[in-house]
């Protein structure tokens, strides 16, 4: 009896303690996000220094935004990109991860790499896209030296192409997420009990069986982890192809991402379209969401 | 706000002004609001009394002046005048904007807006008799609706073909300016001139967007007619013709501003010419950098195929501005001194806003530019600016501008036919303007 009456004593401390969290929590996302939906009801832009609306209008934002189906081709562009970036980024990460959590092989200078591969994340995206645009402009040093070794007749523009402007774009997210995603990962390794690969070499097990049937498995909950927070973030790619294409996700808005379109509607300072975008926007990562969170296994141990 | 603003131009009417040794009664601080660093060489250079403290500051008198320079791209300027403006009256007074600058492809849209954010030219106290001189084009842009004088310009931009010599004596025998014009009279010549060009080596013009304002400035139809967005047939014409040159191989699409498009500046970059008004050759082409054509003075102006103008910087004065007598008086010095702008042309080979003072600086040779190989190319510039033509002109030029050339880029580059091009355009256009109709 006295026990449980203490805890509840505590429990008092720990809602004090949560009150900064909750505060700010309700200030800078919930307010927000409920001041958007509100919005995505009503007309309300700027045409010049003109101030039009705010008129309420019903659904006619989301009617407008699906009439013209772009949001489906803008969708398809992100998903794309963001699949183009995260499959080699898991690829690497899982590897990388296992050889330096590998007891057995003692990677050497273990420190120095962890921190060059985690580098290109320092670098703020703007900057780095602006360097990827100089590299692989029509007249850049990339192409100057292609050109130069006869691989190609003359330059090749890179942006001027789907495959390659998408290829670009998810190379760029690749590098600067891949050193982030291994440090992840790398974590969980460590976190596996070592008597477990002990006992497999002990059996005779191989590397490759023991990645694939010991630390695969365990690692699971990780992997939902860092999948769900990607798809997340790749759901919000903005930055580099805005700056790759200087905002016009050419060739044909093939590399316009769904964030980029909603700048789009921030030109004219249309809160309405805007905020019906982002309405839709937070209804798709909540099905992927979900969809991801089931398709990886049983949800106790995800959990 | 505005009955003390009164009472300080009428004062400063009854009064007088001795002109340079003023001390200016008003605030302590000038904020100007532009978007590159030509306005700010320009007052550096040549205001008197002006004294560079650092970047983005620098003092007249007593006065600080703190430049706030925000770049064009992606519109940020605009977005950032759109925020500060609109409340600028209510702003302390060392931060309100005094003096901010505006291109003609947006005057309108701060001169005609709904609420007011520039000060009459009148109430500054600057009389029409002081602005007499002027080319009657750089008023038109910048009045509004009522007739009221909203902004004035020390420039005059109507822009010649700008060609490089080596080119013209490399691939025609020679660099005479009448034999380089029979070469690029009309468009249809152009287009010739650009397939012997190629023989060569040389691009005529470094992207096809370098045409643009040549055919944009000769439109027979604006932007938006009755709200609808409308595109006139010079521009298709443009869209044809650009088209024509890119599948040949004789030009490029690179965006203006680009460092590929900037190569042309250079010997290396085998460009045989550009299209701009006098600031581009002075402010643009690397004048000040060894090796450069412009270093060398090895550009030559021609006519070229039609008469236009690009650009133009025009000085406002913010709505609620606590300086408005140094406000008027570097409108005063820097537009109407006679003195002032012809140095502004002998030392930036700028072409200014004074109509006698060009026609007789035209006639002199000691006016030559450097950049053009000792040409004076002023009296060019003069007819230029009489035929200036601004009557379709409107609120949403920059936009359509920036969006036609991007959705164009897809149809030059081969990723989309003209029809899809055109449709992309559109589409961009109805979310940049969401008032505008756009079938």
């Amino acid at each position: 009896m006295r026990n449980k009456h203490k805890a509840v004593s505590y429990n008092k401390w720990g809602y004090i303690f949560l009150i900064p969290f909750v505060t700010v929590y309700i200030v800078f996302q919930m307010i927000p996000l409920f001041t958007t939906i509100y919005n995505s009801f009503f007309e309300n832009y700027m045409s010049g220094l003109k101030q039009i609306g705010p008129n309420f209008v019903g659904l006619a934002n989301y009617k407008a935004l699906f009439a013209s189906g772009d949001i489906w081709k803008y969708l398809r562009n992100t998903m794309i990109m963001w699949i183009m970036g995260f499959v080699p980024q898991i690829f690497f990460s899982l590897l990388l991860g296992a050889w330096f959590s590998d007891s057995m092989l003692r990677v050497k200078g273990q420190r120095f790499f962890k921190t060059v591969i985690y580098l290109p994340n320092l670098i703020m995206a703007s900057a780095f896209s602006m360097l990827f645009f100089a590299l692989f402009s029509d007249g850049g040093p990339i192409n100057t030296i292609l050109v130069s070794l006869g691989i190609f007749k003359e330059p090749y523009k890179f942006f001027s192409h789907v495959w390659s402007a998408r290829s670009l774009v998810a190379f760029m997210n690749f590098l600067m997420w891949f050193g982030n995603t291994t440090i992840l990962l790398m974590a969980g390794m460590l976190g596996i009990d070592s008597s477990l690969f002990e006992a497999a070499n002990v059996d005779g097990a191989t590397s490759t069986q023991i990645f694939f049937k010991i630390t695969l498995p365990l690692l699971r909950p990780i992997l939902v982890y860092v999948l769900i927070t990607s798809l997340i973030g790749g759901l919000q790619m903005f930055d580099v192809p805005q700056i790759l294409t200087n905002g016009t996700g050419d060739p044909m808005r093939n590399t316009m991402t769904l964030i980029m379109y909603l700048n789009k509607h921030l030109f004219s300072k249309n809160y309405g379209m805007a905020g019906a975008l982002s309405v839709v926007l937070f209804i798709i990562t909540g099905i992927l969401s979900i969809i991801v969170f089931r398709a990886t296994g049983d949800r106790q141990k995800a959990r | 706000m505005n009955k003390k603003l009164m009472s300080i131009a009428l004062t400063a009417a009854a009064v007088g002004c001795v002109a340079g040794t003023t001390a200016f009664a008003d605030g302590n601080v000038l904020n100007i609001q532009c978007w590159n660093e030509e306005f700010k060489t320009r007052l550096t250079d040549h205001y008197p009394g002006y004294e560079e403290v650092d970047g983005t500051h620098g003092k007249i008198g007593d006065v600080d002046v703190v430049w706030t320079i925000t770049p064009s791209d992606d519109n940020a300027y605009q977005n950032h005048l759109d925020e500060v403006l609109p409340v600028n009256e209510e702003a302390a007074d060392d931060e309100k904007v005094d003096l901010f600058l505006i291109e003609a492809d947006y005057a309108k849209k701060y001169i005609n807006s709904e609420v007011e954010v520039t000060e009459k030219i009148a109430d500054l106290g600057i009389t029409d008799d002081e602005l007499a001189n002027q080319y009657q084009y750089t008023k038109d842009v910048v009045t509004d609706a009522e007739g009221n004088l909203r902004g004035v310009s020390w420039q005059g931009c109507p822009g010649v073909l700008i060609f490089n010599r080596e080119a013209a004596k490399e691939v025609f025998g020679t660099d005479d300016l009448d034999t380089v014009q029979e070469k690029v009279k009309d468009w249809d010549t152009f287009k010739a001139t650009a397939a012997e060009l190629k023989e060569a080596g040389y691009s005529i013009v470094s992207t096809v967007n370098d045409t643009y304002r040549v055919y944009s400035n000769n439109v027979t139809t604006p932007w938006v007619v009755d709200g609808k967005l409308n595109i006139d047939d010079n521009l298709m014409k443009w869209v044809d013709d650009s088209m024509e040159m890119v599948e040949a191989g004789e030009t490029n699409t690179f965006e203006l501003w680009s460092d590929d498009w900037a190569k042309g500046f250079f010997p290396d970059g085998k460009v045989f010419c550009y299209f701009g008004p006098a600031w581009l050759i002075n402010f643009s082409m690397h004048a000040d950098e060894e090796g450069s054509i412009a270093n060398l003075g090895g550009w030559g102006a021609v006519e070229g195929p039609q008469g236009f103008y690009w650009g133009g910087t025009w000085i406002a004065a913010a709505k609620g501005t606590d300086n408005p007598e140094l406000v008027a008086d570097i409108i005063r010095k820097l537009t109407t001194d006679e003195g002032i702008m012809t140095d502004i042309v002998k030392a930036d080979s700028d072409f200014v806003n004074n109509k006698p003072a060009m026609e007789a600086a035209a006639e002199d040779d000691s006016f030559a530019f450097a950049v053009l190989g000792g040409q004076n190319p002023l009296a060019m510039f003069c007819a230029g600016a009489e035929k200036i033509d601004l009557s379709n002109m409107g609120d949403y030029d920059q936009g359509c501008t920036e969006e036609f050339q991007n959705a164009m880029k897809n149809y030059f580059d081969g990723n989309a036919s003209k029809e899809e091009a055109i449709e992309l355009f559109k589409t961009a256009i109805s979310e940049k303007y969401p008032d505008l109709v756009v079938e």
